[in-house]
């Protein structure tokens, strides 16, 4: 048996261990089932959640929050990031007001957000946007910065202006460090999409969650946390993914 | 400008304001290159060579003084630059960098891929067409951003120490490729190097830069023939006496005093 598979085989059993260990102890009455149910009860719940439908809906929901989120609070930080990186200007107009905010944690922004936004669908978007927008706004202008001044000596040589210095320089020059900047933004967003939805939702992962606890339905809780987990390893899996395609010149090697 | 004149420097001058006073980087330089001159200028490190090239370019202004450039028949380019360090985007495959110049002009895609193709092949860099820097070697970089220079078809072009980074062996390879593709286009040539030994083999004509003001010590005509072969040149007794004249003014320069200042 090589290295490789030892390791692969490792890494399955131990979850697998995990799990087979915390439903004996479950059964035997080990520890408090109120709090730890046995993870084959937790699977029936999960399964009867699919069938009703329940979980597909309330996915759903985050999803589609997320989604709108990563885009108002995505786009406007790589285009902002971008001028940031460009312009001296910009940035030194710009860069305070991100720096004194951005220490603020995101979560404390949650009950100004209600109060600006309401109860609805903008609230949970805005919290999403925020995640992103800080992440993203600071890495793009990094990485903006960090191109060697030749390859813009080269854009102005050869005729490149305007928009063209954005699209071939400055955004692919750039994009490694963008990449990582939209890969934590999409980690915060999620935990902020979470807490946005326990206070004040009436659907989504979030609320799920919440109305678990409050219901005590700690199956329910334990399904909602496994599919925040698939979702976020899922974002993970897909953003290196889009990362690869993005940026060949990085994997072909 | 006289009638066969490609460049006219006219009293360049640049100055840096340092702290405490100002740095002359170029005293009001004023000389000609011909249509069709390989003109080369060496100098010490410092004499203010790259400045010179950057404001041909049009990368930086002059303090005064102005570069003009006459334009030949067709649309292209006034000057097209090959750059000293490493200025290939690694973002962009072989081809996609030899194209750039083209393609930021917007020219036709047919006329896009003949070009960049023959250059390509004639740097021998075919095989590499799709691959990225990263993979190639230094001499096969610089050979991208002579392609790329050339693709352009550009009044005048511009080189600031290409071969200054690479060894002695591709140093002298790409010498003769770059004869090669040049005796293939004429193009006019502004070349920068601190090598004397590049400055004699490639130049119709050498300006010797002082270290002191950025201004030309001298003007030294080569009269080797074309096409040269870098090798069997430089095993003319000839080659040797010129690389020794030149050598001896520039020896004085690099011991003047100004040579200190970077």
């Amino acid at each position: 048996m090589g290295e490789a598979t030892r390791d692969r085989i490792l890494s399955v059993a131990s979850p697998v261990a995990l799990f087979v260990l915390w439903e004996i102890a479950a059964r035997w009455h080990w520890i408090d089932t109120r709090f730890f149910p046995p993870p084959t009860s937790i699977a029936r719940t999960f399964g009867e959640m699919i069938a009703n439908g329940t979980l597909l809906s309330n996915t759903l929901t985050t999803l589609g929050r997320l989604a709108i989120g990563i885009v108002v609070g995505g786009v406007p930080a790589l285009l902002l990031g971008l001028a940031m990186g460009l312009y001296r200007p910009i940035y030194a107009l710009v860069d305070p007001l991100i720096s004194a905010t951005y220490p603020i944690p995101k979560s404390a922004i949650l009950p100004l957000i209600l109060l600006v936004f309401g109860l609805g669908e903008p609230s949970k978007i805005a919290m999403v946007a925020i995640g992103m927008f800080y992440p993203v706004v600071i890495n793009t202008a990094a990485g903006v910065r960090q191109i060697d001044r030749i390859y813009f000596d080269v854009g102005t040589n050869f005729g490149a202006r305007g928009w063209a210095v954005f699209r071939t320089i400055a955004f692919p020059g750039a994009l490694p460090v963008i990449m990582t900047g939209v890969k934590l933004g999409v980690g915060l967003a999620l935990i902020l999409i979470a807490i946005a939805e326990m206070v004040g939702a009436q659907s989504g992962l979030g609320y799920l969650l919440w109305n678990a606890w409050q219901i005590l339905q700690v199956n329910v809780m334990y399904v909602g946390l496994i599919t925040i987990a698939v979702i976020g390893f899922v974002l993970t899996v897909l953003l290196n993914e889009i990362e690869r395609l993005l940026i060949p010149s990085r994997t072909r090697r | 400008m006289s009638a066969a004149a490609k460049i006219r420097f006219e009293n360049v001058e640049k100055r840096f304001a340092l702290r405490g006073g100002e740095h002359v980087a170029l005293g009001g330089l004023s000389f000609e290159v011909g249509a069709g001159e390989f003109f080369c200028i060496v100098g010490p490190s410092g004499c203010g060579k790259t400045t010179l090239l950057r404001i041909a370019a049009g990368l930086d202004a002059p303090t005064s003084g102005s570069v003009t450039i006459a334009h030949g028949e067709g649309e292209r380019p006034e000057n097209a630059m090959v750059f000293q360090g490493e200025s290939i985007f690694p973002w962009m495959t072989v081809r996609e960098n030899a194209s750039y110049g083209l393609r930021m002009r917007g020219a036709p895609r047919t006329q896009i891929d003949e070009v960049v193709g023959h250059y390509l092949d004639r740097t021998g860099l075919n095989r590499f067409a799709d691959a990225y820097p990263h993979q190639l070697s230094g001499g096969m970089k610089q050979r991208v951003s002579i392609a790329r220079a050339f693709a352009c078809d550009p009044e005048v072009l511009l080189m600031d120490e290409p071969f200054s980074a690479l060894d002695e062996q591709n140093r002298t390879l790409l010498q003769e490729e770059l004869l090669r593709i040049w005796d293939e286009t004429k193009k006019t040539v502004v070349f920068i190097t601190h090598s004397v030994d590049e400055a004699v083999t490639l130049g119709d004509r050498i300006m010797i830069m002082g270290a002191d003001r950025g201004l030309p010590k001298a003007f030294v005509d080569v009269p080797f023939s074309r096409p040269r072969s870098v090798l069997e040149l430089r095993a003319t007794p000839e080659y040797g006496r010129l690389f020794y004249d030149i050598w001896a003014q520039l020896r004085d320069e690099i011991r003047a005093p100004g040579a200190e200042v970077a």
